[in-house]
């Protein structure tokens, strides 16, 4: 086996320790990504993972600047910003603009962060903003792969444990609560839950890359399936199997970095799954509108 | 005088004398007209976005900027090609995706495309950035903006494609206003809704192309939502708003400039912290007029003798 660690054959893969951590953090990271992106785009917050992934730079940076371990300044910027968006959220109703506006400010000082620390520190070196923006898989050691791992099936506990609840909550607010169910206390957890997870995926795929690994399978999963637990199921697998697709692809075509393999692989499977939904349902019922679904054609008539 | 302005490029707190001093430089001088045209274009642009709540879809088309630039400087083309290519083929995809989802699309599926596309736009952005070696220190400008090196055909650019946008603009203004306020109405009223947002779509992409070449695609959102988020707290008159909000955009995009030639830090903190501190300011602004009115109109008699 020694003789064969210089090979780059897929026979080899496992072989080199890089591949070995990449594949554990990779594994755990997607299947909490699929898990949460699954109720994320469920109540329509997509947008907020988009704010969060900024949040997610600027904290790493902010930790870096500081001098203490990136993972502190992640975990804890975007565990904080996921509560407030959540504590704020039922009140301000959703506001698009006012989570836009705090993000470019977010992202603002995370480009002060990255140049006090490429040109204050002396231990620091002009790519680590790439770094962070764009992911290492492949620079993970054991540690920290093994913590990744270890934290990403944690959440994935904690979202089965409030799954049912918030899974009711997400579908029928009203209902929910009428049946005594913390409506409200389900949704800021969540967004808590959605900031770890942004942070968990930002050392996989990076902080800007990150809405694509929570987004795509979660989206193919709701449009291949209509029930919840089979979507979930889906959203995970697809979650993980294009993170597997993705690293071998990167470790067989070395140019190609991982982040980037892994985006393509989940872009290409909510591309077939957007196709393969829109063929079948023209083929079943083909040109019936949908009235509960197409609010943007029934507006008009019902004014 | 340029040689007394380059034997001396600190701050002396005089204004004329460093303001001179400022414009002494050719690219100093560049920059600002950039920066007005882009301030301008974005104001007007950026208010119409915010009034018809596609802030995430903006953010997705100025970050489609992204690739497109990467992908020009590997190819060897110029930057400024790949960003206006990219953004516009984003609009259009952004545009023809909700109608290509058929009946079973809803909100949420809506969401999740979006954010998809533009995932994938910075996943490949990277490729072409690793594709095209020894780039990497570039990627920072690409992202984060720079307004150093902007040359006279750039400005020359820059302004032509915002003439054309602020004419569009002015021509379509009101149905397009229509449209984005009461799209039901206006569609009984018929006002061709569809086809006007298909054509809003793609002027903000025209638009995130302009601003991405200032600010780095990552912070166009910066001057596209906040001036016109603070203007249309301000006030609900549309012209005086948008009016404000041209205003706002240029006096954060001044000030960000002077400040960023005085400091060592990058010009997108100056920008983004100057929009947000207005925007928090219009905030409170709102709110303790709100108070006042509410007490000066309510004469309690507890509240009165208090």
């Amino acid at each position: 086996m020694t003789a064969e660690t210089a090979d780059t054959g897929l026979t080899a893969m496992f072989d080199h320790p890089f591949m070995q951590h990449a594949f554990l953090a990779g594994t755990g990271i997607a299947m909490a990504a699929g898990l949460v992106g699954y109720f994320l785009v469920l109540r329509a917050q997509v947008f907020t993972a988009d704010a969060l992934s900024h949040v997610a730079f600027t904290g790493a940076l902010a930790a870096l600047t500081t001098g203490i371990d990136a993972r502190i300044g992640l975990f804890a910027a975007t565990i904080t910003v996921g509560f407030a968006l959540g504590v704020l959220g039922p009140r301000g109703h959703a506001d698009d603009v006012v989570i836009g506006s705090v993000f470019a400010w977010v992202l603002g000082l995370g480009v002060l962060f990255l140049t006090l620390y490429t040109t204050h520190r002396s231990t620091g070196n002009g790519t680590v903003g790439v770094t962070v923006l764009f992911g290492s898989i492949f620079g993970l050691d054991a540690s920290h792969a093994w913590e990744a791992a270890v934290l990403a099936a944690l959440l994935c506990l904690a979202v089965i444990v409030i799954g049912r609840p918030l899974l009711f909550a997400s579908l029928d607010a009203a209902v929910a609560a009428g049946r005594g169910v913390p409506v409200r206390l389900l949704g800021v957890g969540f967004l808590g839950l959605v900031g770890a997870t942004a942070a968990e995926a930002t050392q996989a795929v990076g902080a800007l890359l990150l809405l694509g690994l929570l987004a795509a399978p979660a989206g193919a999963a709701h449009r291949l399936a209509t029930r919840p637990y089979r979507g979930m199921g889906i959203s995970t697998a697809v979650a993980v199997a294009v993170t597997w697709a993705g690293l071998t692809t990167s470790y067989l075509a070395p140019r190609i970095p991982p982040s980037f393999a892994i985006l393509a692989f989940a872009t290409a499977s909510y591309a077939v799954a957007l196709t393969v939904t829109t063929r079948t349902a023209t083929a079943i019922h083909p040109p019936v509108q949908s009235p509960a679904t197409s609010t943007a054609q029934r507006s008009p008539t019902s004014s | 005088m340029i040689v007394a302005a380059a034997a001396d490029a600190g701050l002396s707190w005089n204004l004329v004398r460093d303001v001179r001093q400022m414009f002494a430089y050719p690219f100093m001088v560049n920059a600002f007209r950039a920066g007005t045209v882009v301030a301008v274009t974005a104001g007007a642009t950026g208010w119409f976005m915010v009034l018809r709540r596609q802030t995430f879809a903006g953010h997705t088309l100025a970050v489609a900027g992204f690739p497109g630039a990467a992908g020009a400087v590997w190819l060897g083309l110029g930057a400024t090609y790949g960003y206006f290519a990219f953004c516009l083929a984003a609009a259009f995809l952004i545009a023809a995706i909700p109608t290509a989802g058929g009946a079973a699309a809803g909100r949420a599926a809506e969401s999740a495309t979006v954010g998809t596309v533009q995932a994938f736009a910075l996943a490949c952005g990277f490729l072409f950035v690793n594709l095209y070696k020894g780039f990497l220190g570039g990627v920072n400008a690409l992202l984060f903006g720079s307004f150093l090196g902007i040359t006279d055909g750039m400005v020359l650019t820059l302004t032509a494609v915002a003439v054309a946008i602020l004419a569009v603009l002015a021509l379509f203004g009101r149905p397009l206003l229509f449209a984005s306020l009461d799209p039901a109405v206006a569609t009984a009223a018929g006002v061709p809704v569809r086809a006007l947002s298909v054509a809003f779509l793609i002027l903000l992409g025209s638009t995130a192309a302009e601003v991405s070449q200032i600010t780095g695609t990552l912070l166009v959102f910066t001057l596209l939502v906040i001036p016109a988020a603070t203007a249309q707290i301000l006030t609900t008159r549309p012209a005086l708003s948008l009016a404000l909000t041209v205003l706002f955009g240029l006096l954060v995009t001044w000030a960000g400039l002077t400040v960023a030639y005085y400091s060592p830090y990058p010009i997108g903190f100056f920008i983004t912290s100057f929009s947000f501190s207005l925007y928090l300011l219009a905030r409170l602004a709102v709110h303790a007029h709100d108070l006042l009115d509410r007490t000066a109109r309510t004469p309690h008699p507890a509240r009165a003798s208090a």
